[in-house]
């Protein structure tokens, strides 16, 4: 009956074969439904809890009995804040494919948002939504979901814009020739196009919003005390009181939910993605998840698929469709909408430029003492970043040809660091101080560990992958001239590895960079530990609520990290590009 | 803006006639063509390319060239002489830089005519199946769903897909891809079929197969088509399929002839009508220079083409192992071949052939007359030379007959440390050529500028450097 071998072979082993196929759909549908009722609930929970009154610091308990909904309010914060980020990736990177003239502000522009850190929009962000929503919660809530946001978006939303950039021109060819409408262009083309690089980023983003969680559930803005339900303030609290059982729950519940999460968004998502992988040959190895298989095999799944979602995807391509063959907006109409446009950009560039006398005004004030301070702490927290980088390579390059040599060691150990990797290195931050403290070391040295923690693994990937990646016959070339382990090095792996390990330490840097501010600048136990640097500056101007040591420390950061991109990484990354690029 | 009927009357006068080519005393009768407007017209079409500093590449000279109704149309053409361009200006894709595209007798604005393109790289959409992807047009036009089935089926059944809407792209072999492009192409049933060199990418067997078949639907009438025109670099598919043929020139792109070739199909490529017209237009193809004469199809006055101002001498993409090779070749063969036979003997598309006997022409060290390849003396001698005697004749060779290479290696003598960034000839070849030729250009000078040692090229730095100079230093340049 079923012509793939996979799947005769599964209800043979189950001994389900025997059940009668209706109730075998039945069975396999349940879940489905169980989980669209589950997730009804929660929403109504949600709506009554945001809707309620505005209580800044609600007292975030410890008691285990608390973890189920603390996770499901986070879960829902980084769900929420993943849609707006993709609403706001499409809209963004569309925009900037398209029009050359908004492409030459909104790329560099990214760039700079990008390397700005997430905490450094907090107060901004904060303070406007709840004065927006002064009586609800859902203003403090909104605040966090922003925050988590603004950490989630950059990378995606530069995903989408460079793959929309690089469709074949034959294809854009083939859309327009056929006179595809908008709609069935994004659709059929765009989207499909640029789907795994922006699932791939997605998957990324949402771990950062987990490794921000922390930050951004609970904080203290000048005298105010923000405190949401939540993971993220759970293991805060827990820390502070120096709870080391509830904070060893918290990180289990929060292990437990970012792999359930794997298995049951990302994984079938890539495995379903594989379809929109731009090739004209069939690739012999791809990736599948039972998940996948399960739903695509459900009843429900496609009996609202084909009469639900199918007639309504035909109902718009057809909509769009008829409009797009009616007569083109008049010569009116397109000169009302340029109008429109001019508008808008000069109320944007206006409010940018104000924006801009304010904060210079706002800088203008810095004492020289604040300058030398901060002057101090960048150097500082280079010599950090520089310090995580080194020792990041060191271990992961040795670590990581030797596991991406030995194939069968590559599949036991991948998986394995794959999980290592994805819980955020926040939430074990307590854990680490913890022993730190013990041991009698400062965090001046701790939050290089720290930083180490949070990002080492994108090196050791890469490496991996990279050591994988080279070919077997140039392994035999060298084994057949015998090469020694020196000759080896250098000439084989080294060059071998380069262009995935550029690609590490870029994605390790930014990182770093960024962590510093939650790994220099830590509430444990009822104190403040910190230590000079950047991100101390800036966690600290945040805690107290001057906005200009803020706004100084932020542009500090921004300036360096997109200096270091431009003149270091980017040439780096050229060579990697050409001379050490292993053509296939 | 419709021109007076007359001006048709008078190109009907003209038909049927006799064309003479000098040469090959070929007659060649013209078909009948009714008097009827074209389906469209280019009007002194061109595309160029402005640089900052004001001055123009000019990648297609002001053209004209209108297009007829039941009609097998192929455009031939070098690489690198806008055949693409030209066939994208026309059908819509892309606007041209100056002239006008008419379709019945209107200018096209921006809009897309009723066409198809059938891309030589099939442009498929992998993640749809074979059946969205023929319905993807049809949902475009805001088809209902029933009726695009419908009629995609039938479509796929015509192509002989029959069984496969279920299966996506890439589970398809390449002839069978090709088959879901002409049947996306056909479904919409456009007045013009395109064709971006639809059968390049597929293996010799597979294109045979795939013409064939191309051809029994269109001589049995069974596509909904009324034109055909086709972009092709293969000569020999050019002439087995097309009722009139137009070879490009290049540099820049421009009609070099234009004829009809009113042979009945199926035609036979062994008879000697066919290999005349394959002849033929090796001829004209390796000549670049030459100016020949067109066709009488085209009016007298449209033929005083203005003649391109002296150029900058253009090389061609050989390398120099390939133009032993063929010169080796020529020995072997008495020393004088046709080129339609050699290529045939190596296997080689004119588009890779037609480079090696324009680099062997330019050297001096073979000539090309009238689609023969003949070897020169110095040709010979080269040929006959060993390893290192070659090396210093080929020098001689390029010193002495190509510009670029002699500018090079004047301006590395004229300067004190003997070496110069390759950027300074990216300029020099700027105002001749497009972005992506001066990159050839340079490449080929590279390639032959190492070969015969006349000059280093080091890429990390991006600098040439005279060859003895680097000899005698081989630590680097001279304190």
């Amino acid at each position: 009956m079923n012509r793939s071998p996979g799947c005769v072979s599964i209800p043979k082993i189950l001994a389900w074969g025997s059940v009668p196929r209706g109730t075998w759909s039945l069975i396999t549908d349940l879940p489905i439904f169980g989980a669209g009722l589950a997730l009804c609930y929660v929403f109504i929970l949600l709506a009554r809890y945001w809707a309620g009154p505005f209580t800044p610091s609600v007292d975030i308990s410890r008691s285990p009995s608390a973890l189920p909904l603390y996770a499901v309010y986070s879960l829902l914060r980084i769900g929420v804040a993943y849609f707006l980020s993709l609403v706001f990736t499409l809209i963004y990177g569309y925009v900037a494919a398209y029009n050359a003239k908004a492409e030459r502000i909104m790329i560099p522009l990214l760039d700079i948002l990008q390397s700005i850190p997430v905490l450094s929009f907090l107060p901004g962000v904060m303070l406007a939504m709840v004065s927006l929503f002064p009586r609800h919660q859902l203003g403090v809530e909104l605040g966090a979901i922003l925050l988590i946001f603004t950490g989630q978006v950059w990378n995606m939303a530069f995903s989408f814009y460079s793959s929309v950039k690089s469709i074949p021109r034959d294809l854009r060819e083939a859309a327009r020739l056929y006179r595809f409408s908008a709609w069935q262009r994004f659709v059929q083309l765009e989207l499909p196009y640029a789907g795994i690089g922006l699932i791939w980023n997605s998957m990324m983003s949402v771990a950062g919003g987990w490794f921000f969680l922390m930050a951004c559930e609970m904080f203290v803005l000048g005298s105010r005390d923000f405190r949401l339900p939540g993971l993220g303030s759970y293991l805060q609290t827990a820390s502070s009181a120096g709870d080391t059982h509830a904070i060893l729950l918290g990180l289990i519940t929060m292990i437990s939910v970012i792999v359930i999460l794997d298995q049951i968004v990302w994984r079938p998502l890539i495995a379903w993605a594989q379809k929109f992988k731009f090739e004209q040959v069939e690739s012999s190895e791809e990736p599948h998840s039972p998940v996948l298989r399960f739903l695509q095999r459900s009843h429900a799944v496609s009996v609202v698929s084909h009469r639900f979602t199918r007639p309504l995807g035909e109902r718009i391509a057809l909509y769009f469709a008829g409009r797009e063959r009616a007569p083109s907006a008049t010569g009116r109409v397109a000169q009302a909408r340029k109008w429109a446009l001019r508008v808008i950009a000069a109320l944007v560039a206006m409010g940018i430029l104000l924006a801009v006398v304010d904060a210079l005004r706002l800088l203008a004030g810095l004492s020289a003492e604040d300058l030398k301070a901060l002057v101090l702490g960048a150097l500082a927290t280079f010599l950090r970043v520089l310090c995580v980088l080194l020792i990041g390579t060191a271990w992961t390059v040795p670590v990581g040809v030797w596991i991406g040599f030995n194939p069968r060691l590559a599949r036991i150990a991948q998986p394995l660091a794959q999980i290592a990797a994805s819980v955020p290195a926040t939430a074990l931050f307590p854990v680490v101080l913890l022993v730190l403290i013990r041991i009698g070391g400062g965090l001046g040295v701790g939050s290089i560990v720290l930083l180490l923690l949070g990002t080492q693994w994108y090196v050791l990937f890469n490496v991996i992958a990279g050591a994988m990646a080279i070919p077997s016959d140039l392994k035999e070339a060298a084994a057949v001239f015998r090469f020694g382990r020196r000759e080896c090095w250098q000439l084989l792996i080294l060059p071998g590895i380069f262009p995935y390990l550029i690609t590490g330490l870029v994605t390790a840097a930014g990182g770093a960079w960024n962590a510093s501010i939650v790994a220099e600048y830590f509430h444990f136990g009822g104190k403040t530990i910190s230590t000079v640097g950047l991100g101390a500056a800036i966690s600290q101007a945040t805690d107290s609520g001057n906005f200009r040591l803020l706004l100084a420390a932020t542009i500090f950061m921004a300036a360096f990290v997109v200096t270091v991109n431009r003149t270091i990484w980017r040439p780096m990354y050229g060579l990697a590009e050409t001379r050490f690029k292993l053509e296939s | 803006m419709r021109r007076p009927s007359g001006h048709c009357l008078a190109f009907s006068c003209m038909l049927p006639g006799i064309w003479l080519e000098e040469g090959h005393r070929r007659p060649v009768t013209l078909p009948e063509r009714r008097c009827v407007e074209p389906i469209f017209e280019a009007r002194r079409v061109e595309k160029f390319y402005e640089q900052p500093d004001g001055s123009r590449v000019q990648v297609i000279a002001p053209t004209d060239l209108a297009v007829h109704r039941n009609s097998v149309v192929a455009l031939l053409g070098p690489s690198g002489s806008g055949k693409s361009t030209l066939l994208r200006m026309l059908s819509g894709l892309s606007k041209p830089s100056a002239g006008e595209v008419l379709w019945h007798g209107k200018p096209l604005d921006g809009q897309i005519p009723n066409v198809a393109i059938v891309f030589q790289s099939f442009a498929l959409f992998p993640w749809l199946t074979v059946l969205d992807n023929v319905e993807a047009p049809l949902m475009a036009r805001g088809m209902s769903a029933a009726e695009r089935h419908k009629r995609a089926l039938r479509m796929l059944d015509t192509v002989g897909l029959d069984g496969f809407e279920t299966a996506y792209p890439k589970e398809l072999s390449g002839g069978m891809k090709q088959r879901v492009g002409f049947a996306r192409a056909m479904v919409v049933q456009p007045e013009v079929l395109f064709m971006d060199e639809p059968f390049s990418a597929l293996d010799v067997l597979t294109a045979e197969n795939l013409r064939g078949e191309l051809l029994e639907l269109w001589l049995g009438k069974k596509m909904p088509i009324s034109t055909i025109f086709i972009v092709t670099h293969n000569i020999e598919e050019a002439v087995l399929l097309a009722d009139r043929v137009i070879v490009l020139g290049r540099n820049p792109g421009r009609i070099r002839a234009d004829f009809a070739i009113n042979l009945r199909h199926e035609r036979d490529r062994k008879s000697r009508e066919f290999v005349q017209f394959v002849d033929y237009i090796y001829t004209v193809m390796t000549q670049p220079e030459a100016e020949v004469a067109a066709s009488p199809l085209v009016p007298h006055e449209r033929r005083r083409r203005s003649r391109p101002e002296p150029k900058y001498q253009m090389l061609p993409h050989a390398k120099p192992g390939g133009i032993t090779g063929l010169l080796e070749l020529l020995i072997d063969r008495g020393g004088r071949d046709d080129v339609f036979r050699l290529a045939g003997q190596l296997h080689l598309e004119v588009d890779d052939l037609l480079p090696l006997t324009e680099a062997a022409a330019l050297l001096g060290f073979a000539g090309v007359k009238e689609g023969d390849v003949e070897i020169t003396g110095d040709g010979r001698a080269f040929a006959e030379a060993d390893i290192l005697t070659r090396k210093v004749l080929f020098r001689e060779a390029a010193l002495g007959h190509v510009q670029l290479l002699g500018q090079i290696d004047q301006t590395l003598h004229a300067k004190a440390d003997h070496t110069i960034p390759i950027d300074f000839f990216e300029d020099v070849l700027d105002e001749h050529f497009s972005k992506k030729e001066i990159e050839r250009q340079l490449e080929t000078a590279l390639e032959w500028g190492r070969y015969a040692e006349i000059f280093d090229y080091e890429p990390d730095s991006g600098r040439m450097i005279l060859a003895d100079v680097g000899a005698q230093h081989p630590e680097g340049p001279p304190q």
